[in-house]
């Protein structure tokens, strides 16, 4: 009975060879449209990317090489290296914060509590609002909270930095918790019952169940949040655009610019700079890539098999 | 064999009906980016219109005219002025409007094109250094030959005129005469700074009971700021160069009236009834309806505003004008507004020649048929050339009548500011600073966000 049962499943009827074949033949022509998208929206403009990093240039067409002098004059912008650890500030504190919120949310929303439904649809909401939109609403928000105080939100760094820090949570953790929560319902219930029967108590079930279980979970989340906060670029213009601006040390530096912004503003000084900003965009890509590959590398050697 | 073949041919349709969506987003953004639906729909039926006649037209050999439109709020007007157009002569006007604040994304990536738009726009210096190559000498061209003096073209270095002015603006501090008399005064008391203070303080300090302060709030939100990180710093800087001669970019700025911007800027901040705290959030609408609703006498702005006042708040066009912005500094009487233009239009010296005489031929159309002169007219208020009609604008009429009583005009030396956004967002966060605590020290910052911040600006640009 078994046997018969394994014979008709689906995974046999998509590997039987009447199937099989025309899609082997065909597939090309069916990937072609998707492909020829690909490369007409993504790998194209990138390696022009790529070649107009060591170009002056106004409009593309009339680049001309300069070498490397894009990337000497990004190097020595007192502004990128302000923006950069800024960015990396950012990235810290908004991948600690969103990913302990959403997990500790996460678990509560799966302890069968009542509305939990409820809760996880209201959690996840700010995440359905357009980047824009959220910074010109927060920052009327804190306008008028601290008002009360005498101040405002572009009076100082602080503000700003804190500012984008509660916003980004605020959008991203109802994301990060859907996560979460479709990890913990994948933690086998055999293996929690193995460990309340062997008298675990709920924080060991916690961090020696639990945790472990949902590595994989973690590995997306910290993975999403490190790129979303390195890219992070609607929200940090909408919210501040970089305010306040400020002379420091003979130089011009926008105190709570990130470095998206910073090669947008960059690119917009005039067509001097067009070529610098791209420069800085090619470096900035190369920094997000291997911060991602090293991060994926770091948590995936911590999942395990169930 | 032949069903094999039909699903190929189906497949292959694939991606082609695909590559048409992409052809169709591309339409449609090009629209949208014109501002309204509305204009969408009218750019989109004069394309229309404008296909048939160029089929008709390419007959006789000449070229089409394709405008990439600057201003925003005067895109219907240009969009029914160029079907008007191709109407009498067949010859085909596009005309694109970039989306408020967009203009040069859109100008770059227009040029970037193979059908490149023949005429644009050109706003300052910055502008002309940047887009010198694509700009067509307009020296013994009839349009050039209409303008009534060389105060609204942009010349490149070598002496060439690149950018004609088609329509100049002028901003000061917008009066309600009616509020003003309720207080007990008239236009003919203030004529300098001294002048203006008394009357703004005394109206200031009888604001509870007139109903009405002196000054709408001067506003630091990024909707707001322009006003004066922009335009009320002209004055300071318009007397500099005046002092110095300066007609290009100076690589730096003394700052020498610094002292006359900070007591014009004290009388704003103190005789309003907004308070200090409130005012680096406070926006240009507020500023704008306090103004409207005869809750302040006094609103700096431009002769832009005038249709908003008299639409958008019904009020009198005879209630109001526009005065000088007097700060204090010797001779001030004599002042006019401050005008000048970013409106100037350059033509593409890389489009064909057809295309280049197409244009030239419907610029001068625009600004010598009677059509075009009561077009520009109704939608700008001071318009440089022989031909021009007089516009209904009070504000423009009011920078005449200075002029024309012998006042000087102060030019919008502005216009040299290296990287003007980035130099204005120093200029504001030291301003907002200053503004919530009016101390030495603070204002120290605001000198050194005008005179280094410019240094390091031009540095960055030219550097």
């Amino acid at each position: 009975m078994k046997k018969k049962a394994k014979k008709y499943n689906d995974a046999t009827v998509v590997n039987s060879k009447l199937i099989r074949r025309p899609i082997q033949r065909w597939f090309p022509l069916f990937v072609l449209p998707t492909f020829i998208c690909f490369i007409i929206g993504f790998v194209w403009p990138f390696i022009q990317g790529i070649y107009l990093s060591f170009c002056t240039f106004n409009v593309p067409k009339d680049a001309k090489w300069v070498g490397m002098d894009n990337y000497v004059k990004a190097f020595s912008d007192a502004s990128f290296g302000h923006a950069f650890w800024n960015t990396a500030g950012f990235a810290v504190i908004s991948i600690l914060v969103i990913n302990l919120f959403a997990f500790a949310i996460a678990y509560a929303l799966t302890q069968n509590m009542a509305g939990a439904n409820l809760f996880r649809t209201v959690f996840f909401m700010p995440n359905l609002i357009g980047g824009v939109v959220l910074g010109y609403i927060w920052s009327m928000i804190f306008d008028a909270i601290l008002k009360k105080y005498d101040t405002y939100l572009t009076a100082n760094a602080t503000y700003g930095f804190w500012g984008l820090v509660i916003l980004v949570a605020w959008q991203q953790i109802g994301y990060m918790m859907i996560i979460y929560i479709a990890g913990l319902q994948a933690v086998p219930g055999d293996m929690l019952e193995a460990a309340r029967i062997d008298g675990a108590n709920n924080w060991q079930t916690l961090t020696r169940i639990i945790i472990p279980n949902i590595m994989s979970s973690v590995t997306i989340c910290t993975f999403l949040t490190l790129t979303n906060s390195f890219k992070m670029f609607d929200q940090n213009l909408a919210l501040t655009g970089g305010a306040p601006s400020v002379i420091m040390n003979g130089a011009k530096v926008n105190m709570t610019e990130l470095l998206a912004l910073n090669i947008y503003s960059t690119y917009n000084i005039n067509k001097n700079w067009h070529g610098v900003a791209q420069a800085k965009a090619v470096v900035f890509f190369l920094l997000v890539a291997v911060l991602a590959i090293a991060q994926l590398t770091a948590t995936r050697s911590k999942e395990v098999q169930q | 064999m032949k069903r094999k073949l039909l699903s190929l041919l189906l497949v292959a349709a694939l991606p082609l009906s695909l590559m048409t969506g992409c052809g169709d987003s591309g339409n449609t953004s090009g629209n949208s980016s014109s501002g309204t639906n509305d204009s969408a729909q009218t750019s989109d039926n004069s394309q229309t219109t404008d296909n048939a006649a160029a089929d008709s037209n390419a007959s006789a050999g000449g070229g089409s005219v394709y405008y990439l439109n600057f201003k925003p709020e005067a895109d219907a007007a240009w969009q029914q002025l160029a079907a008007e157009y191709t109407s009498q002569t067949g010859v085909s006007v596009k005309v694109v409007t970039a989306a408020s604040g967009t203009y040069s994304d859109t100008l770059t990536a227009e040029m970037a094109k193979s059908d490149a738009p023949t005429l644009y726009n050109i706003g300052n210096m910055s502008g002309l250094n940047d887009w010198n190559d694509y700009a067509l000498d307009l020296s013994g061209t009839a349009i050039y030959d209409e303008r009534v003096n060389d105060d609204y073209v942009l010349f490149d270095e070598t002496g060439a005129p690149k950018a004609l002015g088609y329509c100049y603006e002028s901003f000061g501090i917008i009066v309600n005469k009616a509020l003003l008399d309720k207080a007990g005064y008239s236009l003919d008391d203030i004529t300098d700074f001294a002048s203006l203070k008394d009357v703004a303080d005394d109206i200031h300090a009888r604001a509870g009971e007139l109903g009405f302060d002196a000054f709408s709030a001067p506003g630091l939100d990024g909707s707001s700021s322009w006003r004066f990180s922009g335009h009320l710093a002209n004055v300071p800087l318009f007397y500099e160069f005046r002092d110095d001669n300066v007609t290009e970019q100076p690589a730096t700025i003394t700052g020498a009236y610094l002292d006359n911007f900070r007591n014009i800027w004290d009388l704003y901040i103190t005789d309003t009834a907004a308070t200090p705290t409130s005012l680096a959030t406070s926006t240009g609408d507020e500023s704008e309806a306090e103004f409207g609703n005869a809750k302040a006498v006094f609103y700096q702005n431009g002769d832009w505003e005038f249709s908003n006042l008299t639409g958008n708040f019904g009020m009198s066009a005879d209630d109001i004008a526009m005065i000088p912005i007097y700060c204090g500094v010797a001779g001030e009487e004599k002042a006019g507004l401050n005008s000048g233009t970013e409106n100037c239009w350059a033509v593409n010296s890389q489009a064909s020649d057809e295309n280049i005489q197409a244009t030239l031929d419907f610029m001068y159309w625009v600004v010598t048929s009677d059509e075009g002169t009561s077009m520009l007219a109704e939608q700008f208020s001071g318009i440089p050339f022989k031909n021009a009609k007089d516009s209904a604008n009070v504000f423009g009429a009011n920078a005449k009548a200075y002029a024309s009583a012998g006042n000087y005009t102060l030019s919008w030396a502005f216009n040299h500011t290296p990287n003007v956004d980035s130099w204005r967002a120093t200029v504001v966060t030291a301003l907002a600073t200053y503004s919530a605590d009016p101390s030495d020290a603070n204002w120290d910052a605001v000198v050194q966000a005008f005179v280094d911040g410019w240094a390091i600006e031009y540095t960055a640009e030219n550097g």
